[in-house]
């Protein structure tokens, strides 16, 4: 567009003013519009129509040149876009972060390509209020983040409207219809570029073999390809001019270009000649690149489908309805949407049911898979007053929750948020091959002018086919495509494995780490005490002592009477049991009177059998006698070593550094085979110990509890938090493991670094392929239709490549998960 | 060679024909599970009929 458009030569549009459609009789809806009064035909269109002008988009109906596509729709769009905006409604999909400012996760329709992204991404983030935007590609899910009192979230999703895409609010229900649609459509202009093709073929190939054909049978079959062309052109390869026009209109360079101009050079040259008799027809050509094509997206869009499924099935997890208990402890049930439950709301959650929320366990005792979530696949058992997660699957007996939190508070929702967000993310490397992809196009254009001049001067025949060969067979998708394909499935694997990543950068540093350094003896330890010596004296059995030590703390909750309880199974009791707070108990079992406790208290101040600090020492006397001594300390996770060693093997140097004393330390790391560990550490001192590696050039992943360490984790390159329990949302890390198992660190860092390799394969692929093809058809060596698989070719097998990372198996490290589902399940 | 003259037309009106069949099966949803009904042809109807089953007049 050379000039601007004043409002007098703006295409004219009688009717209304919004959507074309006739104004009614005695419809009065005006709208202020460059100093004029236009006339609406309902009150929807009129606000859409104040909106944009407004908003000062106004320029929107001086440059269109084609009428909203749904002008019925208008009002009940524009009815729903206001609903957004309710508090109600925006609960169950935005998460308010402080007073102003709100997130939320938005799906998008009519993505076709990385450009649309982009230019999604360059107009939200244009928005005066909108703080960040992010848009996954392989999902096509965008997280906005903006500021309630600058903009609303209906303007938002008007403003994405008004560039031809749809936003709604993410919901798993309707990205499937979403889904469903994309793909019937596909599926049917698949069909009849298929079809065209064939049957022009068909025409073509006797008129490249047969010698003796006449001229009017040759006249016709040209006619016959014209018209079987046309709905191939005009329907199938529609998608590829819309999103030519789109860019045009936004003076950008997207990946659907280079297409549609080579599909229309040929097409247009090839009416011509049919027209007037002179020259080649090239529609077997023509029909035959866009069914190649279309075949590629096809595929394409199932593969990224797939990569995308990850974090789908999380979404899924959450059951529409459940059964509420209304008047609990009375059992009569009704069946509700989760929708409709509140905070305090008991449920029942039958064997074999999901739980929709997080809770706590009221009633019942049971067995509850939490696989999808942690990456575990042992069942824990829960009872009364165990905390459970909605998306967990009860699998024992029946269990009575009290809901905790809903909706957007869940630990599943956390998860999924974090995940989108770290897809969304693009690390360095993604976005630098985003600016050559737009870069590459605008040079294609012109290497392509050139080609084309020269090859008029040299073989004026041949210069179509050669101009049309290069828009084809150059491949900017796959270079766009290359990063994000990659990333969402690895972290989408990642997440199964119980290894939730929170931030772009994660996996990419996460390969490159050095030095993993655990910042807690809590970290590898299960964080308690536990009985891991006993010595009997006096010709006394250990199961003997045990019993007797098991017997008389059975009425405690101190942590070393818990470790003395777990030892043994108390099949004796304890009577007139008391308690001396610090020194020890003392009680009678069968008649007899013995003491447990401190050395002081039970052994006369007598020592224990070792005494280096490691463990914390009690002792057992039957009246004044000592019969034994217990060694109590905290032990390492069952899977502990295992993991250790083998991101020993992936040429991690591992260190620990604790706040514990130093004895306490030293064991731990001795049993793992830690060498080089610190005690007494303070949190300044974890962080220098972590600067002064990094000083040394090293690349430092920490692993800590996330809440409580969040400066040391946020001084290290790469931060891993146990999530286990906590709040994921809270903790400040890039990384969270979800469940118990050490054994995701060495996956993580396997599945980190096969990510790398994968997404440089794929970069090294596309600009491979480009330097090599684009040469080739310059030289005329690739007709249009062995363009066309080339390019679909390229972009799948991108795709492709990148999903071998969902395969990633769990590690044999993993088989081993802790052998004691005693430990485990106590929790 | 003359009955090309009837034949490629003819050909034509088959390509529309068919062309016509895959948009309503598309439209039908007969793409919409590939897998699904590959599996209930062996599966068995052991199962007591769901009322739904009875023919709708």
């Amino acid at each position: 567009m050379s000039h601007s458009p004043g409002l007098t030569d703006a295409p004219s549009f009688s009717g209304c003013f919004h959507c074309g459609l006739p104004v009614p009789d005695g419809a009065h809806y005006p709208i202020q519009f460059e100093g004029q009064t236009k006339e609406a035909c309902c009150r929807g269109c009129q606000a859409v129509a104040q909106t944009i002008i407004d908003s000062g988009q106004g320029a929107y109906y001086t440059h269109r040149t084609v009428l909203p596509a749904t002008p019925q729709q208008a009002e009940a769009e524009l009815a729903q876009l206001g609903l957004y905006d309710l508090p109600e409604i925006q609960e169950s999909f935005v998460r308010t972060e402080s007073e102003h400012i709100r997130e939320a996760a938005l799906i998008l329709e009519n993505i076709v390509c990385a450009a649309c992204i982009w230019l999604n991404e360059r107009h939200i983030a244009g928005l005066p209020g909108v703080l960040s935007v992010e848009i996954n590609y392989a999902t096509r899910r965008a997280r906005v983040r903006w500021d309630n009192s600058r903009i609303q979230l209906s303007a938002i999703l008007k403003a994405v409207s008004d560039i031809g895409y749809i936003a709604h609010p993410f919901d798993p229900g309707r990205s499937d219809d979403i889904y469903k649609r994309e793909r019937n459509t596909a599926i049917k202009r698949l069909a009849i570029a298929g079809l065209g093709m064939m049957q022009v073929m068909m025409y073509a190939l006797p008129t490249y073999t047969a010698t003796d054909m006449t001229d009017e049978i040759r006249l016709l079959m040209r006619w016959a390809s014209l018209i079987l062309t046309i709905p191939v052109v005009g329907y199938s390869a529609w998608p590829f001019f819309i999103g030519t026009w789109r860019d045009f209109r936004r003076r950008t360079l997207g990946m659907d270009v280079p297409v549609a101009l080579g599909v229309g050079t040929a097409f247009v040259a090839s009416v011509y000649s049919t027209f007037t008799g002179y020259g080649e027809v090239y529609y077997d050509s023509v029909t035959m690149f866009v069914f190649l094509l279309l075949t590629g997206r096809f595929l394409e869009m199932n593969a990224r489908r797939r990569a995308g499924a990850a974090v789908e099935e999380l979404v899924k997890l959450i059951p529409a309805a459940t059964t509420r208990l209304p008047h609990w402890p009375a059992r009569d049930e009704e069946q509700v949407p989760v929708a409709r439950l509140a905070v305090g709301d008991h449920v029942l959650v039958r064997p074999g049911e999901t739980l929709p929320a997080d809770g706590e366990v009221v009633e019942g005792d049971s067995a509850v898979s939490e696989a999808l979530l942690t990456g575990e696949s042992l069942p824990v058992s829960k009872s009364v007053h165990a905390k459970v997660v909605g998306g967990s699957l009860n699998q024992a007996s029946p269990l009575v929750v009290r809901i905790d939190k809903l909706g957007a508070d869940t630990r599943l929702a956390s998860i999924v948020r974090l995940l989108d967000r770290a897809q969304s993310e693009k690390p360095r490397i993604g976005k630098l091959a985003d600016r050559a992809a737009a870069w590459f196009v605008g040079l294609l254009l012109v290497i392509t002018f050139f080609v084309g001049l020269a090859w008029y001067l040299i073989d004026p025949s041949r210069t179509l086919w050669i101009v049309v060969s290069i828009l084809v067979v150059t491949c900017p998708c796959a270079l766009g495509l290359a990063t994000p394909a990659a990333l969402t499935t690895a972290t989408g694997r990642l997440t199964r494995l119980g290894l939730l990543t929170t931030r772009g950068h994660a996996l990419e540093t996460l390969a490159r780490a050095t030095d993993l350094v655990f910042d807690k003896t809590g970290t590898l330890t299960h964080g308690r005490l536990s009985v891991r010596r006993v010595v009997p004296l006096g010709g006394r059995s250990a199961e003997d002592v045990s019993q007797i030590a098991a017997a008389l703390e059975a009425g405690s909750e101190h942590p070393i009477a818990r470790a003395l309880r777990e030892a043994a199974h108390a099949t004796v009791t304890a009577s007139d049991v008391r308690n001396t707070p610090g020194r020890g108990v003392e009680g009678t079992v069968n008649g007899q009177l013995y003491r447990l406790g401190s050395p002081r208290f039970a052994a006369g101040g007598e020592a224990p059998p070792e005494s280096d600090g490691s463990a914390s020492w009690v002792a057992l006397a039957e009246e004044n006698t000592l019969i034994a001594w217990f060694a109590l300390a905290d032990t390492p996770r069952a899977d502990a070593p295992a993991a250790l060693a083998a991101l020993q093997r992936l040429g991690l140097r591992l260190h620990l550094v604790s706040g514990d004393a130093e004895a306490a330390v030293k064991a731990t790391a001795q049993q793992l085979g830690i060498e080089e560990w610190h005690a007494g550490a303070l949190p300044e001192d974890k962080l220098a110990y972590v600067k002064a590696l990094q000083q040394q050039g090293r690349i430092v992943a920490m692993v800590g509890d996330g809440i409580n360490d969040a400066p040391v984790l946020a001084g290290a390159q790469v931060s891993i938090a146990m999530g286990e329990g906590a709040d994921v949302a809270q903790a400040a890390a890039d990384m969270v493991m979800l469940g118990s198992r050490l054994a995701t660190l060495g996956e993580g860092v396997t599945l980190a670094r096969k990510t790398q390799r994968i997404i440089r394969q794929n970069l090294g692929w596309a600009l491979g392929y480009n330097l090599i093809a684009i040469p080739a058809a310059a030289l005329g060596y690739v007709t249009p239709w062995i363009a066309g698989i080339g390019m679909s070719a390229s972009s799948l097998l991108v795709v492709l490549n990148a999903l071998r990372l969902s395969d990633f198996k769990q590690s044999a490290v993993a088989a081993t998960i802790e052998a004691r589902p005693s430990l485990a399940s106590s929790r | 060679m003359d009955i090309l003259i009837l034949l490629i037309p003819l050909s034509l009106v088959i390509v529309g024909v068919i062309a016509w069949v895959m948009l309503w099966a598309a439209k039908s949803g007969q793409f919409d599970d590939l897998e699904g009904p590959g599996h209930s042809v062996i599966m068995d109807d052991d199962n007591p009929p769901k009322p739904d089953d009875t023919p709708k007049v």
